[in-house]
């Protein structure tokens, strides 16, 4: 039962880094219908950046966040303009999930030129820490990404719920025709979501390389289980996703402490077979005409 | 030289075999390399576990292998396919993780990451790759037949629908499900022949290499480039885009910028020629066609293409 409860602990630490993982990639589906696959490698990228910044700099990866995130919003908004906008309305969303896989390849090739392939971590001072609450482990550097992530994503909800640029993200994923009726400008709202989602991303990989060793190539791990995440979750939903994350990560350490930490990574692709045959629009998705 | 043969063709034939289903019906697989995996580990597994022989003997085992993989893939389609295009992408990612953490962790059958020795094939040096050459251009051949099949058919007919209006196509009693499962059956069964030659042909494998998201994505840009859903544009593209792609490893494959230069050509070809070569010439002719100084006359939209007037 101890070990039971201890892995639930962690896998909610867990989920809750996935869920600002995930939260960019199901917000840039709402918005524009676009798969990014080059989430994972935006997410290692961050890593990368904080990484760097931690170790010629000493800037403490938490603080980074708060350089890195500007500097990948501005990469997002760049991608969408060259790569995501000139692709015709009526294929954009199949061939932007190629688009973004080969932008997923360079930014991979890129940092395997620079830092080669070599696993890194970011190792702060306070990477071996833990503490003990009513008999519970908890490292430290796990307690402060989650708590990280938590703020990020109500940052996020709040902006999505309190500001007019929220209400236009939001009008444009529930009904882009009417939100451009109402003179919302989707073009600008569209640059903007993959910004913030790009800008998420790396603030996610910053929290990501003080927990887990990373190299280039991580990035294909990541996708696969955030993929997993937002189809549980329902597409475009971004509480879908929050949720869905919380189970995956609960689910994964709970098989890894219970059954066999090998095959733990299956518990993703488990559910997201289930959910195909029970209900292929995920959790919160919505059944649209002629969609899931 | 013959190498360069080898892999034009083994990939002509990836591509060919992806468009049967990712060409005609719309529903893009990203994961085919998984079945390109589960091929080679069959050829490696039926040699190392059960001894199929030396020599020719594997080329005979082959199509057994095919169809067997494509029966498998049934049930696996029927799951998978139940989704719209997107989500189906997404599923078939997952699923070349799922066969890479097999070949891994499956370590009794594939021996995990030290990776799988098959016997070296018995051929001379001289003429070693000519057997695997012949070989590849057979199951190529059959892809291409089976996409200039599906195109004239009942079968292409109804996988257009799909791509064009699934709704509309169920609802004028299209069996919409099946049309997709046995497209996607008869497209993984291809290309799991084809990742059992490539494992006689390289004689190691190790999961990273055999399933390789790269395979998938050099396959399907050859069908974009070329022109999906035509019968010869994969083939088109592979004869493009392999040369370059061994060029490019040749000249940068010790540093990792042959990733860079690959993403590079991707990005552009997807940029400039979205519907590939071929379907934009059609068009170039069509237009002629219909105006023989070459220009439209009121400026009115280029007729439809002939597989429109098909659809």
């Amino acid at each position: 039962m101890h070990l039971l409860i201890q892995s639930c602990l962690l896998g909610i630490l867990t989920g809750g880094v996935y869920a600002l993982m995930a939260s960019g990639l199901t917000l840039a589906f709402g918005v524009m219908k676009v798969i990014n696959v080059a989430q994972g490698a935006l997410i290692i990228l961050g890593a990368y950046l904080s990484y760097t910044l931690f170790t010629q700099l000493s800037i403490d990866p938490f603080l980074g966040i708060l350089i890195v995130t500007p500097l990948s919003f501005a990469l997002g908004v760049g991608l969408q303009l060259v790569f995501i906008r000139p692709l015709r309305a009526d294929e954009r969303e199949e061939l932007s999930l190629l688009v973004t896989w080969a932008i997923a390849l360079g930014i991979e090739g890129v940092l395997s030129v620079i830092y080669h392939t070599t696993y890194r971590s970011t190792l702060t001072g306070y990477a071996n820490k833990s503490l003990t609450v009513a008999g519970y482990h908890f490292s430290v550097v796990r307690l402060m990404a989650f708590g990280v992530s938590a703020v990020i994503l109500l940052g996020l909800y709040l902006l999505l719920s309190r500001t007019s640029l929220g209400r236009s993200i939001r009008a444009t994923v529930q009904n882009p025709t009417s939100a451009r009726l109402l003179g919302i400008d989707a073009a600008r709202v569209s640059a903007i979501g993959f910004g913030i989602s790009a800008a998420t991303a790396t603030a996610a990989g910053a929290v990501y390389g003080i927990v887990y060793p990373f190299n280039p190539g991580s990035h294909y791990d990541l996708i696969s289980r955030l993929l997993s995440i937002v189809v549980l979750g329902g597409l475009g939903s971004l509480g879908g996703a929050v949720v869905a994350a919380l189970v995956m990560g609960v689910g994964e350490a709970v098989f890894a402490a219970e059954v066999s930490p090998t095959w733990s990574s299956f518990t993703f692709f488990v559910v997201l077979i289930a959910i195909l045959l029970v209900r292929p629009q995920g959790l919160f998705g919505v059944r649209e005409r002629g969609a899931l | 030289m013959l190498n360069l043969a080898v892999f034009t063709v083994m990939y002509a034939g990836l591509a060919s075999s992806w468009n049967l289903l990712g060409g005609f019906s719309g529903y893009l697989s990203l994961g085919h390399a998984a079945f390109f995996g589960i091929g080679a580990y069959a050829i490696g597994i039926l040699f190392t576990h059960i001894g199929v022989g030396a020599g020719y003997r594997p080329f005979l085992v082959l199509p057994g292998v095919g169809v067997a993989v494509a029966l498998l893939s049934v049930p696996v389609g029927w799951v998978a396919l139940r989704v719209r295009a997107t989500t189906f992408a997404i599923v078939t990612i997952s699923l070349l993780f799922v066969v890479q953490q097999l070949a891994f962790n499956l370590h009794g059958l594939t021996k995990g990451s030290q990776g799988l020795a098959l016997p070296f094939p018995p051929f001379p040096t001289a003429t070693y790759e000519r057997p695997f050459y012949w070989a590849m251009l057979a199951v190529f051949a059959v892809s291409v037949l089976a996409c200039w099949y599906v195109r004239g058919s009942k079968l292409g007919l109804m996988l257009h629908t799909v791509r064009d209006d699934e709704d509309r196509a169920r609802g004028i009693g299209v069996d919409v499900t099946t049309v997709k499962v046995v497209a996607f059956a008869v497209s993984v069964g291809l290309t799991a022949m084809i990742g059992g030659l490539w494992a006689y042909y390289i004689a190691f494998i190790y999961p990273q290499f055999a399933v390789d998201p790269l395979v998938t994505i050099g396959a399907v840009l050859m069908a974009f480039l070329g022109g999906k859903g035509t019968i010869w544009g994969p083939a088109l593209g592979a004869f493009i885009l392999v040369p370059v792609q061994q060029y490019l490893a040749y000249k940068l494959g010790a540093s990792q910028l042959y990733l860079v230069g690959y993403a590079s050509v991707f990005l552009i070809i997807m940029l400039l020629l979205p519907r590939g070569i071929l379907p934009s010439i059609e068009d170039r002719v069509a237009r002629r066609r219909a105006d023989p100084r070459g220009r439209d006359p009121d400026g009115s939209p280029a007729p439809p293409r002939p597989e429109q007037v098909v659809a």
